[in-house]
């Protein structure tokens, strides 16, 4: 079974989809090695949040995505 | 009454507000922003994007701040979400408040926050190209005015 990586806004161009899915559980190392080079490096920014299971997490570094959990990647918002 | 929600289809300001007006009778006034999307800079079309599960349960919690802060009777926040062209509305905040001041600074208040804080991407489509727009610096000085820590800047 799986984690479904959601990609928003400008991450959605440098990955070139919207959503990917990896095996589970994903930890912090994990989702770094499953999303890339450039965007692994855009996760480090500390304005790039990461919500998983529509919660934002307040330490990335925190992360373990269970089977049917959703991981969404956040840059920063451009406001409304 | 707290009528807060995104939308996909045109907004409809003026209904709005006239349901925020029947529904607060004690109310002294009604201050309300429409914003919309500006024609200037050869911009064809503007998308906005959310995150469903944090998009519309934050602008619900930045509604009930806003409440509290400023003592309303009522409020309208509606938001587009998807493609818009020039002349479209994005956005429609209306607050109802004993006194005009409560409500004309809850309007405020709850702009400021949309536009640095709201979990929203926005791109524009000029010359055939699509750019994503950057947070502007302007957006995180006028949330400082309200000198209070929000997620997610």
């Amino acid at each position: 079974m799986a984690v479904k990586i959601l990609f928003l806004g400008p991450l959605s161009d440098m990955a070139g989809e919207q959503s990917r899915e990896v095996a589970a559980p994903l930890d912090w190392k994990g989702l770094l090695d499953a999303v890339g080079a450039e965007i692994a490096e855009q996760l480090q920014n500390e304005r790039v949040n990461i919500a998983c299971d529509g919660k934002v997490l307040a330490d990335k570094a925190s992360l373990i995505a269970q089977d049917g959990d959703e991981v969404a990647l956040l840059p920063p918002v451009s406001g409304g | 009454m707290h009528l807060i929600n995104l939308a996909s289809d045109p907004l409809d300001p003026a209904e709005a507000i006239e349901r925020l007006n029947a529904a607060t009778p004690d109310a002294g006034g009604i201050a309300s922003f429409t914003g919309k999307v500006r024609a200037s800079g050869n911009v064809e079309a503007l998308e906005l994007s959310h995150y469903e599960p944090l998009t519309l349960p934050e602008m619900k919690a930045l509604g009930a701040r806003a409440s509290k802060r400023f003592d309303l009777m009522g409020l309208v926040m509606l938001h587009r979400v998807g493609r818009m062209v020039p002349g479209d509305k994005i956005v429609c905040v209306s607050a109802a408040a004993r006194h005009r001041r409560d409500a004309i600074e809850a309007v405020d208040y709850c702009m400021d926050h949309l536009k640095s804080a709201a979990w929203f991407w926005k791109r524009e489509l000029s010359g055939g190209t699509w750019r994503w727009i950057e947070p502007r610096a302007a957006d995180h000085s006028d949330l400082a005015r309200w000198t209070e820590k929000t997620s997610p800047v």
